[in-house]
């Protein structure tokens, strides 16, 4: 029977109305029944990587002005828009001074292969920023290839000495994550080859878990002792940050000024994760976008606004984030997800071994399975051997530059000759819940949500 | 002045007086062996519950501390001997790398947390979390630890010759316990253990080298890891 000879029966409206009717529904879709069977199915809640994949509240949701008549812009590339920042300028000798105003987000080698670490540190050095250590310690690769190295000073204290300490340039002492405020690291069993268990002193093959908690202090003061000892131990010359993932961040950030910080970073919850809960990733922490404000405003309430540091990090992934971050009022931002798509994460190349692996090129998020096809998240040595350090490194470059790029276009449409002269009075927000987290006006009125009446 | 012109010399000790100099003179008198790894004798006056004393080290100094440290005493410690002749609050010794560090009154928290190697001795009592992540550091507590000692410790040992607090060993994973007194409870996946010959010389070295050749290894019982919580299991959920 031919298709032709169907056509325009009773039947076939049936047919199209049995599969145009099919309505799936938004609480039980697709993706949440598969949830439910896959937990029915093994018993375990699902770990995974990557960061909050929802719809939240985001930049997207600002607009710069840009000049008008009363603003006039700056000429690009003849007028100087300069792009530089000096980091830990309170109390250390030696502040980190960077070229761009985006930096490398920690993550572990462990989490990440030696050869992932070592572009990052190429790309970052190349365009002079700075890259982080992780949850795991500091190796030569990304020491010998990062010209500034921010070394991690986390609860698990996994390889921590005081002579990486002291070749570090800088210490960010990790109060918590976007991606899991509250809760520590994790590296699953295929992950911990012979070298990641050396580092780590723990054996191979095992389930491990980072604390959440700092094993010698908890809570403000004692964190005020902890970074007093890390200043003794290293003469003062390191600038000390404080990262915490964004849970009440205009306290964090108050208390994290109080006890000492020369810097303070804050992880909204589109920070991204080598292995976490989905329930974590998802449902705990606050938007960036909100992060920003609440942290901006804590540095104005005690006057320590561009004197304490402000980095952002949490799902940035372009230079109109990047500028409505600054903006916003902060000094710098960090990239970590948007880093490893630079280097090759997720690229489109390996669809097919994405698909044997059940997933696919633009989808893949088991960075905990040790089997990214891209060889990033890995340490599988030939998948690891994928990844040319430096060809992954001149791709991150490129990427730095375009955000960099991308940031001036827009500092100078706003007639800033400095990234750091953009101000909340150059946005204005698209929907009343972005006007109420960034605290800018919604675009066409003089309104902003929660502020006065 | 700095501090080493400032310090009265008592034939070859030099005297820090922390009463006279700041913390960071203090410190940085002791640190500036550091770089040529010198040995030397100091002594430290007037601690009076200063925090971060003496920490970063890294030659193989003899420091006494006389009187009461305060937080992270002895911090990250390499190749010194540290004597503290009083108590010292939280993290005394977290993170040492080699060297000693005494302790001739009690200790607060999370003594010689996240160790890597060197020898802690604590001659008074040591209090909650002892031990914690420890990462192949030695303890040995003359008195007793509190609740939660050795918890994640992943290498490394600590003898009690005490009583131990409750959740002794929590989540414990490579690192070897041993008590000689009462036990309130085991945490989570830490279980007795046999004492086998390796871990009699184990500790008979471990006491001789904390000055207690007296004490009889055959009166102490050793914990360690179940290793039942090593990988995930939807099972375990109960356990914690």
């Amino acid at each position: 029977m031919s298709n032709m000879s169907m056509k325009g029966t009773a039947g076939d409206h049936q047919a199209d109305e049995q599969e145009w009717g099919l309505r799936e529904s938004y609480s039980f879709d697709r993706a949440t029944i598969a949830d439910i069977r896959r937990a029915a199915r093994t018993g375990l809640y699902r770990i995974r990587g990557f960061g909050a994949k929802r719809v939240l509240p985001c930049f997207d949701d600002l607009v710069f002005l840009g000049a008008s008549v009363s603003r006039y812009p700056l000429e690009g590339y003849r007028e100087k828009c300069d792009t530089s920042v000096v980091l830990g300028s309170r109390f250390a000798k030696k502040p980190i001074e960077l070229k761009i105003p985006i930096t490398i987000a920690g993550m572990s080698f462990g989490s990440l292969s030696a050869n992932a670490k070592e572009a990052l540190g190429r790309g970052a050095s190349e365009m002079g920023t700075s890259t982080t250590t992780g949850d795991g310690g500091m190796t030569e690769e990304e020491r010998g290839h990062s010209k500034t190295l921010i070394y991690q000073y986390l609860p698990s204290r996994y390889g921590m000495n005081p002579d990486d300490l002291r070749r570090a340039d800088a210490i960010e002492v990790v109060v918590g994550q976007g991606a899991k405020p509250g809760g520590g690291g994790m590296l699953l069993g295929q992950k911990i080859t012979e070298r990641v268990a050396e580092m780590r002193d723990l054996p191979m093959g095992i389930d491990q878990r980072s604390a959440c908690r700092h094993p010698d202090w908890t809570g403000p003061d004692d964190l005020a002792l902890k970074i007093l000892e890390l200043r003794e131990i290293t003469a003062w010359e390191k600038p000390i940050y404080v990262k915490c993932g964004a849970a009440r961040p205009y306290y964090d950030t108050l208390l994290a000024i109080k006890a000492g910080a020369d810097v303070v970073v804050v992880d909204g919850m589109q920070g991204g994760t080598a292995a976490t809960q989905d329930v974590f990733i998802e449902h705990v922490g606050i938007p960036t976008l909100a992060a920003v404000k609440e942290s901006v405003a804590a540095l104005k309430e005690v006057d320590m606004h561009r004197k304490v540091q402000l980095v952002v990090g949490g799902g940035i992934r372009s230079g109109a984030d990047a500028a409505k971050a600054l903006a916003m009022g902060a000094d710098a931002v960090s990239i970590g997800t948007a880093a490893l798509i630079a280097l090759g994460d997720n690229d489109p190349k390996y669809d097919s071994d994405f698909k044997n692996l059940g997933t696919r090129a633009g989808f893949w998020d088991d960075y905990q399975d040790g089997t990214d096809p891209a060889g990033i998240t890995t340490q599988d040595p030939e998948l690891s051997a994928r990844l040319d350090p430096e060809v992954a490194g001149r791709r991150l470059a490129n990427y730095l530059r375009v955000l960099t790029l991308e940031v001036q276009t827009l500092a100078r449409a706003n007639g800033k000759s400095h990234v750091h002269n953009l101000e909340p009075e150059d946005l204005r927000a698209l929907t009343v819940e972005a006007a109420a987290m960034a605290g800018v006006p919604l675009a066409g009125t003089s309104w902003v949500p929660g502020q006065g009446d | 002045m700095s501090a080493v012109e400032n310090a009265g010399q008592k034939g070859n000790v030099a005297v820090l007086d922390l009463a006279e100099s700041d913390l960071r003179t203090v410190n940085s008198a002791l640190q500036a062996n550091n770089s040529s790894k010198a040995s030397g004798y100091f002594q430290v006056v007037n601690s009076r519950g200063a925090h971060a004393v003496a920490c970063g080290l890294d030659a193989p100094l003899d420091v006494e501390i006389l009187g009461h440290a305060g937080y992270f005493c002895a911090g990250m410690n390499k190749s010194a001997r540290v004597v503290v002749k009083g108590n010292v609050g939280t993290g005394v010794a977290e993170n040492m790398m080699s060297g000693e560090v005494i302790v001739r009154g009690d200790a607060s928290q999370s003594a010689g947390a996240t160790a890597h190697g060197g020898l802690l001795v604590i001659e008074g009592n040591a209090s909650a979390r002892c031990g914690i992540s420890l990462k192949g550091g030695e303890i040995v507590v003359k008195g007793n630890v509190g609740h939660m000692s050795m918890f994640m410790a992943q290498s490394g040992a600590l003898a009690v010759l005490g009583d131990a607090g409750d959740a002794l060993g929590d989540s414990l994973y490579e690192a070897r316990i041993y008590v000689r007194g009462k036990v309130s409870g085991l945490g989570a996946d830490c279980i007795e253990k046999e004492m086998r010959d390796e871990h009699r010389t184990q500790l008979r070295d471990l006491l001789d080298r904390a000055g207690c050749d007296d004490v009889d290894v055959s009166e102490f019982k050793r914990y360690g890891s179940a290793r039942e919580l090593y990988n995930f299991k939807a099972d375990n959920i109960s356990v914690y």
